[in-house]
């Protein structure tokens, strides 16, 4: 009488087995012991490289170049402006080619070329860093020798699709009646572009920028055989240049106590320099949202 | 998508001028993204053209790479790369996705926000810090395990056999777990740092997919009477797993292609694998630690010829990756 | 003695954070029949059918207080599974939400393979009654095996409400099931509706006064939370005791 014919045949295996309940529980636990395992990592490499780096990271090792294999002392200026120079003149590629890259895909959209370049900027996100080193290697190496502006190019080249890929999706960001507004003024589409739409998205850009940079500061794969390194400081692109990541894992792999810490220092020096790019920018997106 | 409409001509001369000029202008910058690619695959190309001339084929299937002697055959490698970067996937994946699942569905706002920030730093730390944390913190305590547990006198018979087959360059499926040595480095230390290294991939693809399965397909499978974990399993992923394999194999790219941390770590030994603890070399790795050696055009152009394999690697990866992300996701919901 | 209303509200007031978005509704719905739920948009309709099936427990800061009684047993009651409860309500979605990754037939049996049946011949013989229905059957049974999203906007919402059908919902709750569809769809699954009544009872939010009227038998008038009337459809139309339903009824405002 409680309960119509077919509910209480529903009824009786409705109730959520105990089976049932319990894969549930195991479920929830184990993911939230793998994302555990997940962030570990990160973690345990952070407090290491704190530990054990943090000691080394005195002036010496921002105002002198390394001693010489088996004596102590020293630091890393060389890497560390041989590292800022690159960058500096990376950027310059990076932002010149990527920039123009994305205004290209977001504003000539029905351009026959765009989805070739599209589709080449998104297979250049995926090649081998140390593939671009072979290259740079082949243009510049050949020719001119180990050299810092080698070396730049090949990071150039890696910070390319990142910042096509940002200033592409910023510029679609900016609202049509924005574009409208300025057509209406008769300004010219390329005005529109340069005068409001890239005005509008510049913090957009300027983020996709900052962490292509925080990407490519950290790479050695590709200046191996391209800026090659130099134990002394050195401002002239066409000679050999260090870099952090250079030192880093040359350090690493010597067999020198010494060379061993001031790797863990440019290490924790590399993470810290990386981390706090990627937190702006992360900050700077949030802020514009 | 957004094209103004072309500008009636009585709008002056000048500034459709400007406009042309400033598209071509454009075009010739954004060309440089092509001209890097071509010139990329001409500049490998040609370099590795002797080695390929060489030996045609067989520098694929060939397993002996023997600077000394001039003969140099790839397939030791390229196993390498594949077994490393194959197994650190089966071991990254269901780590990720569990990550992912925990960030866009477990977690409170409060929590997730900031774990999802950790695994993106995961992503950028650089791989020499990986290759140093491998190399100081992870190979020790390898090495004490493999000291503890496999060459103790017990297992001395069995030790002694493995050498003998691993003398005749062999090895079976017993001997290939058994260590070589006790140094922690090799293809083991690899795929462990691998996996590490590979996860933000496709834990942040993975999360980003999870968010976008609508609300609706969850709603449809609690109001059936589903637990949490059966929404997950039969609404979130099944809806995702397009975008999730997607994932999977951009970070099978990155896996392919990684170098430092893998060079420092797996030992370069390009003699056939015989052991998960031996010492083992990738394409990658083979160019960074042998490329600026190479002294003779050959060895330098084999070389090359790995970095060519492993531009074409990459970029059919990434293009299968897309295919799949554009075939499988659902669509035809009204 | 009396039949046990199968939904009872008392005094219940739905919450997100600090707003209040249903307040103090008092409602009683008989077995066997067809209500609906009217009102002006943003007045709580969907928010209210929501707390029937304790979906807001996954809404985070949405807040339920009051009784509510399925078949006289309190929903939201101490040691009540939320998953117990929904499996004994049925939910119709407003846009059609068929999971595409599965073919109309495990679409349709999706809920008992939650409970664990496996037995081919037992799921087919539910799925061949739940799409009949919803009177989809003769449309898909040569194409039970083909995906989902394979059928057109109105197959599909058929589709889901067959989902819901197969579970043997005591309750089904259908949020503007027809919202998305063309004017030939939402008659067939209105047409459908005194059917489904002979199986279950139905609660339908609809923003479609006429259509209200046809398939409902009793009405239930929302207004910014409140519950304003409730009562017989033909009386709630023709001569509503608050001038507010009368407004609303009338059209002249909403
Ligand atoms: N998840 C939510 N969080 C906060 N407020 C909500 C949420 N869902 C609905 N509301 C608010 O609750 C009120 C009732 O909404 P709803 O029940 O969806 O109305 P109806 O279905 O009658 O159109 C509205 O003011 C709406 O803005
Ligand atoms: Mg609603």
């Amino acid at each position: 009488m409680m309960s119509t014919a077919l509910s209480t045949v529903s009824r009786s295996s409705a109730k959520l087995s105990p089976a049932r309940r319990i894969r549930n529980t195991l479920m929830g636990g184990l993911i939230l012991l793998a994302t555990l395992a997940v962030v570990a990592p990160l973690i345990l490499i952070f407090l290491y490289l704190l530990r054990e780096g943090v000691g080394a990271l005195n002036l010496d090792f921002f105002t002198k170049t390394p001693a010489p294999e088996g004596e102590t002392g020293g630091g890393l200026l060389n890497a560390i402006l041989g590292s800022v120079t690159m960058l500096a003149m990376a950027s310059v590629i990076g932002v010149l080619v990527g920039v123009a890259g994305g205004i290209f895909l977001a504003e000539y959209p029905r351009h026959p070329l765009m989805p070739t370049i599209r589709m080449i900027s998104d297979v250049l996100a995926g090649i081998p860093a140390i593939v671009m080193g072979l290259v740079a290697y082949g243009l510049i190496v050949l020719v001119f020798g180990f050299s810092g502006l080698a070396g730049a190019l090949a990071l150039g080249f890696l910070m390319i699709p990142i910042v096509v890929r940002t200033t592409e999706e910023v510029l679609k960001l900016v609202p049509l009646n924005v574009r409208e507004a300025g057509l209406a003024l008769g300004l010219p589409q390329w005005l529109v572009i340069m005068r409001i739409v890239l005005p509008a998205a510049r913090g957009g850009i300027i983020t996709g920028v900052m962490l292509a940079l925080a990407r490519v500061a950290g790479e050695a794969a590709p200046l191996l055989f391209t800026a090659f390194g130099n134990p002394n400081v050195n401002f002239d692109p066409s000679k050999p240049m260090s870099a952090l990541p250079l030192e880093i894992y040359r350090g690493a792999t010597s067999a020198y106590d010494e060379n061993q810490r001031l790797a863990k220092a440019g290490a924790l020096l590399l993470i810290l320099l990386i981390f706090a790019t990627s937190m702006l920018a992360r900050y700077v997106t949030r802020q514009r949202k | 998508m957004i094209e103004p409409a072309r500008r009636p001509p009585s709008r002056g001369a000048l500034s459709s001028q400007g406009d042309r000029v400033f598209q071509i202008l454009i075009l010739a910058l954004a060309s440089i993204i092509v001209l890097i690619f071509l010139l990329s695959l001409y500049q490998l190309g040609r370099e590795s053209l002797p080695a390929l001339q060489r030996f045609g084929f067989r520098f694929f299937t060939e397993r002996t790479w023997n600077p000394v002697a001039g003969t140099y055959g790839a397939a030791t490698m390229i196993m390498g790369t594949l077994l490393t970067s194959l197994v650190a996937l089966l071991i990254s994946v269901p780590l990720a996705v569990a990550s992912a699942l925990f960030v866009a569905e477990y977690a409170p706002k409060w929590l997730a926000n900031p774990v999802g920030y950790l695994i993106e730093l995961l992503a950028a730390v650089p791989s020499v810090v990986y290759g140093l944390w491998a190399l100081f913190v992870i190979a020790p305590i390898l090495g004490k395990w493999q000291t503890a547990f496999f060459l103790n006198p017990d297992n001395v018979g069995t030790i002694t056999r493995c050498n003998e087959l691993w003398a005749s360059q062999q090895t079976n499926l017993q001997c290939f777990f058994v260590p070589s040595g006790a140094g922690g480095r090799g293809l083991a230390l690899a795929i462990i740092i691998l996996t590490v290294m590979i996860l933000p991939y496709t834990a942040s693809v993975a999360r980003d997919v999870i968010r976008l399965v609508p609300a609706d397909q969850r709603e449809a499978m609690y109001a059936l009477g589903a637990t949490k974990w059966e929404v997950i399993s039969r609404a979130i992923l099944p809806y995702a797993r397009a975008g999730i394999l997607g994932g999977v194999i951009l970070a099978l790219g990155r896996a392919l292609g990684e170098t430092l941390a893998v060079a420092m770590v797996i030992g370069d030994s390009q003699e056939i694998l015989k052991s998960l603890w031996g010492n083992a070399s990738t394409m990658a790795s083979v160019i960074a630690n042998q490329f600026g050696d190479a002294q003779e055009t050959i060895h330098r152009s084999s070389v090359v010829a790995l970095g060519l394999s492993l531009f074409f690697l990459s970029v059919i990866v990434n293009y299968v990756a897309r295919l799949i992300i554009a075939r499988l996701t659902p669509k035809g919901i009204q | 003695m009396t039949a046990v209303p199968i939904l009872t509200a008392h005094d219940v007031n739905i919450f997100y954070g600090s707003k209040q978005a249903v307040k103090n509704v008092h409602l009683e719905v008989q077995r066997g029949s067809v209500n609906a739920l009217i009102g002006p948009s943003g007045c709580g309709k969907t928010t209210f059918l929501r707390a029937i099936n304790r979906m807001h427990d996954l809404t985070p800061g949405a807040r339920v207080t009051g009784k509510i009684l399925l078949d006289g047993e309190d929903v939201y009651g101490p040691g009540v599974d939320p998953v117990n409860m929904r499996r004994r309500v049925g939910m119709v979605f407003q846009k059609p939400n068929p999971f595409p990754t599965m073919s109309v037939f495990d679409n349709v049996v999706s809920g008992l393979k939650l409970a664990g049946i496996r037995d081919n011949k037992r799921l087919m013989e539910v799925a061949e009654r739940s799409l009949r229905g919803a009177a989809l059957w003769e449309e898909v049974k040569d194409r039970l095996k083909t995906p989902a999203t394979g059928l057109s906007g109105g197959q599909q919402q058929r589709l889901c409400i067959a989902r819901a059908l197969a579970v043997e919902p005591e309750i089904l709750l259908m949020d503007e099931p027809t919202s998305a569809l063309d004017p030939a769809s939402t008659a067939k699954i209105e047409d459908l509706m005194s059917e489904l009544k002979k199986v279950t009872t139905i609660i339908i939010v609809t923003h479609n006064m006429h259509q209200a009227a046809r398939v409902s038998g009793t009405t239930s008038f929302f207004l910014n939370g409140d519950l304003v009337e409730h009562g017989v459809t033909d009386q709630i139309f023709t001569s509503p005791r608050d001038e507010r339903t009368e407004a609303y009824v009338t059209g002249r405002f909403g």
